[in-house]
């Protein structure tokens, strides 16, 4: 008996969910918490994680983390190990547009320090910070299983592949 | 897990073992040892650290011991090439990043990584890049954090988790960025929170108070019981030139398992506290004057003859509960002598009608606490009273048991519960509602309504294979503590639970067999009509006592006061008229009776401070000073022998004769005081352990009420209130508390402020100051 196999749920529930969010939010996790047998709600973890990032401007608060764990029942300690370990969360204020530039073996072969450099160059930043205008912010990320098509890069829920900087520029400026 | 038995074979040994056993556990039974960080036999499987790999035949790749089920047939093989070749790389990869910082580690010398390296380090290391550092947290007075050593085990997570039951340590962050810490600066506040430091199996988490105060290998061990709650924890004390540096657990699985509460680890601060009393005072002319240890004893031979003046019963001796056996007997062989048979350790109680256990103890042992399908609790709440006898509470609660509490205070619990809170006269109405609820009509039962909550409780106990009925210290406390035993005992006795008491101090139980309570002195009474002579063992009369006021003005009226104290105190100072330099926790051997009436004795292991002594041996020339025949004991060993002798296997028993149709003590209407005792308050050692002290646990003396009541009174957060009890008062700021119920005022017991109060719980009135 461990607390891998049983679900380390807070003693006291919380008394007044309907304050946490919005209603709009909420439902959306209420959709994630039904898919798990009773009980488990903390399973819905990483999607609540996600809603909330995207609702707040696509990064996380630790009063955010510390809602999320409110509202699933569980220690907020939890939230943070998960919010902590993956990469799609974020800690820190990011830009409109979260570029992710791969720079692992295949895009790096192909180019991507090139692509970082001209990215740099372009918007006055590097990996982790946030262009003034609040525009861009830049992360260097692992592989994200694009190969076929290094050099890539990711910019919201888009993939964009096979870069060179007049390609990068010209992805920049169709954006808002 | 089945019980099945398979054979296996370790290492060309044939050994039996039950079909799904982890091999780890199975080598361990065998004596062949397997090295390990993660795993912990109390904790989870995590397999994480990997350094506990070995060779199963018939299996390509080394397996992780800690996470192997056996099967008939294995064979397994720990120091193969495969297994040690396994071992060694592990090992080489967790001393990547681990600071070669022994020399100035407190762990050093008792360190597992260190132990383990020496079987499988090598003694050259191939990694030149840089180490990782991480930043060392606060987190809090008792433990102290060196992250940078930390090896990712997990141990200290999973404990909070699965143990402490409260998950306050994390590891935040992926791979090598992975920390142990609680992410927001936060301190670790859990009861039991010092065995993260034992669990560590390297410097990342050691004790803060001991922090650079000694290496390992300059300590001396002695065994030791510890001298708080009534669990009687098995301790080693680890002591340095006769000074204790540390208090650490000793494994005693019927005990306390292999754990420590915070309370039994760091209270040893307290011994060398300042106001450690370290020679005989004699007050002349109102002035304490230090004298020599033959003046001392003569004079207070002197003083309790002369107080007494031909009549025994002009004496009395309060003795605390956390006093050994032999110190508790001397005393009563002493007054006997003396033709007194005024002596009693129930100090917080104040209810003292007849019928009541005269002898009162768990019921149990204590590992049966785990094993209990179903628990009635009234007046208490274990996680601060006595911590680990909580933990056992919260394993059964784990596998399934429904705990209820009956309790004047919303209890901040760490696992599921069912908790009735009421005000202190509410608590007899719901204990008599499940009397109700089990059909039965006697006394107050009778005008009781037994709603569905109540009889479910009722069907619960009854069809439960194990039920308790357990009083804490709150229900002895209570006003009515007697009618609350004689309705305890009528549920437990319909129901078929086992009727228990959680009882406070370290020697309670086996007090109550020293003290037969029914024929001896009564503290209240002892108190309500003075006594000329009194004898105080081990406890500060304004804040171990039930009514504080009462007893100060019982000891100003008194000719004389002897006090054998480890510590001085401004009512002590007050009250006595001659200090003995008392002993204390490691200063003295002696015998201590736990809640479940197991005696454990220990011998003294430090050098008593100054010319302290221990309480049997004052005691003792005490008689002789006063010429008692039968105080010629060269050990405490004779003690014991002839207490042992004396009591003739008398057992303790929890035999309750109460009519449940008594008068009413505490009135339904008005305020009511709740007086409960904060945990590092409970005695004078605790109350000068300066960390313990310095936790979140520490209280000042307040008046706790909720919004709703204070609003009918006027008071807000922050203000002051002046609180009056019988002709005393006390003027304490007010504090906003939602777990105290309306029309209660939570006024601590044992703090500096409420010295000038009644009874720990009673009618209280409060007006704005």
């Amino acid at each position: 008996m461990g607390f891998k196999s049983q679900p380390m749920t807070n003693v006291v529930e919380t008394p007044d969910k309907g304050s946490l969010f919005t209603p709009e939010i909420r439902a959306r996790i209420d959709k994630w918490i039904v898919k798990y047998p009773e009980g488990w709600q903390q399973s819905a973890v990483m999607p609540a994680l996600r809603i909330v990032q995207e609702e707040n401007g696509g990064w996380l608060t630790t009063e955010l983390m510390d809602d999320v764990a409110a509202y699933l029942d569980m220690p907020a300690i939890a939230v943070y190990e998960v919010a902590t370990f993956y990469s799609m969360y974020e800690l820190k204020p990011v830009g409109r547009h979260k570029i992710c530039v791969c720079t692992n073996v295949s895009c790096m072969i192909n180019g991507s320090d090139g692509i970082r450099g001209h990215l740099e160059k372009k918007l006055g930043i590097t990996f982790g910070q946030v262009t003034e205008d609040g525009k861009f912010s830049m992360k260097e990320v692992e592989c994200l299983g694009a190969c076929g098509g290094a050099p890539m890069m990711q910019i919201g829920k888009e993939y964009y592949e096979n870069l060179t900087p007049d390609e990068v520029d010209r992805i920049l400026d169709g954006l808002e | 897990m089945s019980e099945q038995l398979v054979t296996i074979e370790i290492d060309g040994r044939e050994v039996k073992a039950k079909a799904g056993a982890m091999l780890i556990d199975v080598a361990d039974e065998a004596g062949i040892h397997i090295p390990r960080f993660c795993y912990h036999k109390k904790l989870s499987v995590s397999a994480n650290c990997r350094m506990c790999l070995v060779e199963v035949e018939k299996v390509p790749r080394p397996l992780p011991a800690c996470a192997t089920p056996v099967n008939d047939g294995m064979k397994v093989k720990t120091q193969s090439p495969l297994a040690v070749t396994a071992q060694q790389g592990t090992m080489e990869f967790l001393l990547i990043n681990h600071p070669l910082d022994c020399p100035i580690c407190d762990q050093g010398g008792e360190c597992e990584l260190q132990d383990v390296a020496v079987g499988y380090g090598s003694d050259v290391c191939r990694y030149v890049e840089g180490k990782r550092v991480v930043a060392d947290k606060n987190i809090g007075p008792l433990v102290a954090t060196d992250l940078t050593r930390c090896i990712q085990c997990t141990r200290c997570v999973r404990f909070g988790a699965e143990i402490a039951g409260v998950r306050e340590l994390g590891a935040t962050g992926r791979g090598e960025h992975m920390q142990i810490g609680t992410y927001i600066e936060k301190s670790v506040d859990s009861e039991l929170s010092g065995n993260i430091i034992d669990v560590c199996p390297v410097g990342s988490l050691t004790s803060k108070p001991f922090r650079f105060r000694a290496r390992a290998w300059e300590l001396v061990q002695r065994d030791a019981v510890a001298p708080h709650d009534s669990m009687g924890s098995n301790v080693h004390l680890h002591l340095r030139n006769g000074e204790i540096m540390r208090v650490v657990p000793k494994e005693n699985e019927a005990v306390n398992e292999c754990w420590l509460s915070d309370r039994d680890r760091y209270s040893y601060q307290g011994i060398y506290s300042e106001d450690r009393l370290t020679k005989p005072l004699v007050k002349k002319d109102g002035e304490w004057q230090e004298v020599d240890w033959k003046e001392a004893l003569e004079a207070a031979a002197n003083g309790l003859k002369a107080a007494a003046g031909g009549d025994g019963d002009q004496l009395a001796a309060l003795v605390s509960p956390n006093s050994t056996q032999e110190e508790i007997w001397l005393a009563k062989k002493l007054l006997q002598g003396m033709g007194s048979d005024n002596i009693d350790y129930r100090l917080r109680q104040g209810d003292f009608r007849p019928g009541q256990p005269d002898r009162p103890w768990l019921g149990m042992a204590i590992a049966e606490l785990e094993e209990l399908d179903a628990v009635l609790i009234i007046g208490a709440n274990p996680r601060q009273d006595q911590p680990l006898l909580g933990h056992r509470l919260r394993k059964a609660a784990m596998k399934g048991a429904t705990i209820t509490y009956i309790n004047p205070l919303q209890l901040v619990l760490n696992y599921r519960s069912s908790q009735w809170v009421t005000t202190p006269a509410g608590m007899l109405e719901e204990l008599a509602a499940v009397g109700k609820g089990l059909n039965l009509r006697r006394g107050i039962i009778a005008q009781t309504k037994a709603e569905d909550r109540h009889k479910a409780l009722a069907a619960s106990l009854k069809e439960a294979g194990k039920a308790a009925v357990l009083l804490g210290p709150m229900a002895l406390a209570h006003p009515d503590a007697s009618m609350i035993w004689g309705l305890a005992d009528a549920v437990a006795e319909s129901s078929g639970a086992t009727l228990g008491l959680l009882p406070e101090a370290a020697n309670s139980t086996g007090a109550g067999m020293i003290c037969e309570a029914e024929n001896n002195g009564k503290v209240r009474e002892l108190l309500e009509n003075p006594r000329k002579g009194y004898l105080l063992c081990n406890l500060e009369p304004s804040l171990d006592l039930h009514d504080p006021a009462l007893a100060g003005k019982a000891f100003d009226k008194a000719e004389f006061v002897v006090a054998l104290s480890a510590f001085r105190g401004d009512s002590l100072d007050a009250a006595a008229d001659v200090q003995l330099p008392l002993a204390t926790f490691g200063e003295t051997s002696g015998t201590f009776v736990n809640a479940a009436g197991d005696w454990q004795s220990f011998a003294g292991a430090a050098k008593p401070l100054g010319e302290a002594r221990p309480g049997w041996k004052i005691l003792r020339v005490l008689g002789n000073v006063l010429e008692i025949s039968g105080f010629d004991q060269d050990d405490c060993g004779q003690v014991l022998a002839e207490i042992e002798e004396s009591l003739a296997g008398r057992k303790p028993e929890n035999k309750v004769k109460v009519d449940v149709n008594e008068e009413r003590w505490m009135p339904a209407e008005g305020m009511a005081r709740i007086g409960d005792v904060p945990i590092y308050a409970a005695d004078p050692l605790v109350r000068r352990a300066s960390a313990l002290q310095e936790t979140v646990h520490h209280v000042e003396a307040a008046v706790r009420i909720n919004a709703e009541t204070a609003k009918g009174l006027g008071l807000e957060e922050g203000g002051q209130a002046l609180v009056s009890q019988g002709d005393g008062q006390a003027t304490l700021p007010v504090v906003i508390d939602e777990t105290v119920p309306a029309n209660c005022a939570r006024v601590q017991s044992a703090l500096a402020g409420t010295e000038k109060l009644g009874a720990a719980f009673g009618a209280v009135t409060l007006t704005k100051a």
